[in-house]
């Protein structure tokens, strides 16, 4: 019997029976129905992603007249920095990778974003960020944003002032763990609303908040509340790009606007950020490496595919390193990679990636 | 990574209309159906036309909105915003600026 060769969530090779291939997701897509109670998908969906995964050619697209728009978070990091950022290292400054993404590789639009991309570390920096946005703006055509991550780690002890709720919660200290997570959030949100007011001072296109959630729900709360002021204030495009696909209730009790945020999935996080008044919602669904990328994809797009079926605002799902699908592996193979492209946007009918 | 979804999904950049079609996501927050409709009319093209270079180069340097190639005297950076925000009725926020 001949087999299909794909790949795990980790990136390594795997040979599938066709029978194999097609219990794969179906799983996958049934993980998501169960976890995020949403819809599956229907047969012909199964069988278009059938044919994705059983083409033997290694480049896969989608249709001509389907095309998304491209965002991209981690900015050009990508080229110029080291393995922290995925980065290969090239000698080239940040202007000369914004015209790169441009003109080679033809990206719609581009962020700039400190190799160090977190809002807290560029606070002090920040004339230097802005006349980077400054410059890229003057000499490119297409939409520039500036990009970092809220990050709230950062503000918790031994890196930030206040008290980590990791240390105090094992310690049964519920009440004081949600008190510093509050102050945390407070100064989180002074420095994002300080940054962004600086880079619509000189004109940028957008702001981006990536990872967003990445500590739970108090994170959220303090980007959300972000984005409705600047949104309010500002003439900024604002993006909300996600961390997880779920996001974890490490104080368990806050809400927006009547919305728990604890336990909300990409098709409910989209709501809460199209009320505090953001452009672009980038969803996220975790790729599982013990199961293969066919499983992944068919449980991404199964999730992604509601949330794009109940949005307001364009969304651009997150499709980098792990997520979206795509393998967990520093180096995400061009062969399953091109595939969870095509699936998100033909599946998923996202607004870019 | 980004070249493989660049290949595989995107619009193309300047090289087609995905600047454009970006700026009406972002300005309008349009979903992407209505954004590249907006854009096929200002541009006076068909749907299928957006995202093909050979039908843009062209008419990317007549509208003198930039190109993707290197052209003397061809409008690039803001110069050619300018001409964006005129064709597309759109803001361009670095404009302000001038």
């Amino acid at each position: 019997m001949s087999t299909i060769r794909t790949r795990m969530g980790d990136g390594y090779v795997v040979e599938l029976t066709p029978d194999e291939l097609r219990a794969d997701l179906q799983a996958g897509c049934a993980d998501a129905v169960k976890r995020g109670k949403v819809p599956p998908l229907e047969e012909a969906e199964f069988d278009w992603l059938y044919e994705l995964f059983a083409y033997k050619g290694r480049i896969v697209g989608v249709e001509p007249g389907h095309e998304v728009i491209l965002t991209k978070d981690g900015s050009v990091n990508t080229l110029y920095s080291a393995q922290l950022s995925s980065g290969v290292g090239l000698p080239l400054s940040r202007e000369q990778c914004m015209r790169v993404f441009e003109r080679a590789f033809c990206f719609d639009t581009m962020e700039v974003g400190h190799p160090d991309y977190s809002y807290k570390p560029v606070k002090p920096i920040v004339a230097l960020e802005a006349v980077g946005v400054e410059q890229a703006l003057l000499t490119t055509i297409f939409p520039v944003f500036y990009g970092a991550m809220p990050n709230f780690g950062l503000y918790a002890q031994p890196d930030g002032p206040f008290p980590n709720p990791a240390d105090l919660l094992p310690r049964g200290q519920i009440e004081e763990a949600r008190a510093a997570q509050m102050e945390m959030a407070a100064a989180c949100k002074a420095d994002m609303l300080y940054v962004a007011r600086h880079m619509a001072a000189v004109g940028a296109d957008g702001i981006n908040f990536d990872t967003t959630a990445s500590a739970g729900d108090a994170e959220f709360l303090a980007t959300l509340e972000t984005v409705e002021e600047l949104a309010a204030t500002t003439d900024l495009a604002i993006e909300v790009g996600m961390a997880a696909e779920f996001v974890l209730g490490f104080h368990g009790e806050l809400a927006y606007k009547g919305t728990r945020l604890a336990g909300l999935w990409p098709h409910q996080q989209v709501k809460v950020v199209e009320q505090a008044g953001a452009h672009l919602f980038g969803p996220v669904v975790n790729t599982n490496s013990r199961r293969s990328t066919p499983w992944n994809v068919a449980r991404a797009v199964t999730l992604v595919k509601e949330c794009s079926r109940v949005a307001e605002i364009p969304i651009h799902a997150n499709v980098g390193m792990g997520v979206g699908g795509v393998p967990m592996f520093e180096v995400p193979p061009p062969d399953v990679l091109t595939r969870c492209s095509a699936a998100m946007v033909e599946i998923g009918r996202v607004d870019g990636l | 990574m980004s070249i493989s979804h660049a290949l595989a999904s995107g619009m193309g950049g300047i090289r087609t209309t995905g600047d454009l079609v970006a700026r009406m996501q972002l300005r309008k927050k349009m979903r992407l159906p209505q954004a590249k409709q907006y854009v096929a009319d200002k541009l006076k093209i068909g749907l299928d036309d957006l995202a093909d270079s050979t039908v843009m180069r062209t008419l990317r340097e007549e509208l003198d909105i930039g190109v993707i190639t290197a052209v003397p005297g061809a409008r690039k950076g803001i110069a050619a915003k300018r001409n964006i925000a005129e064709l597309l009725d759109v803001e361009v926020p670095c404009l302000r600026r001038l």
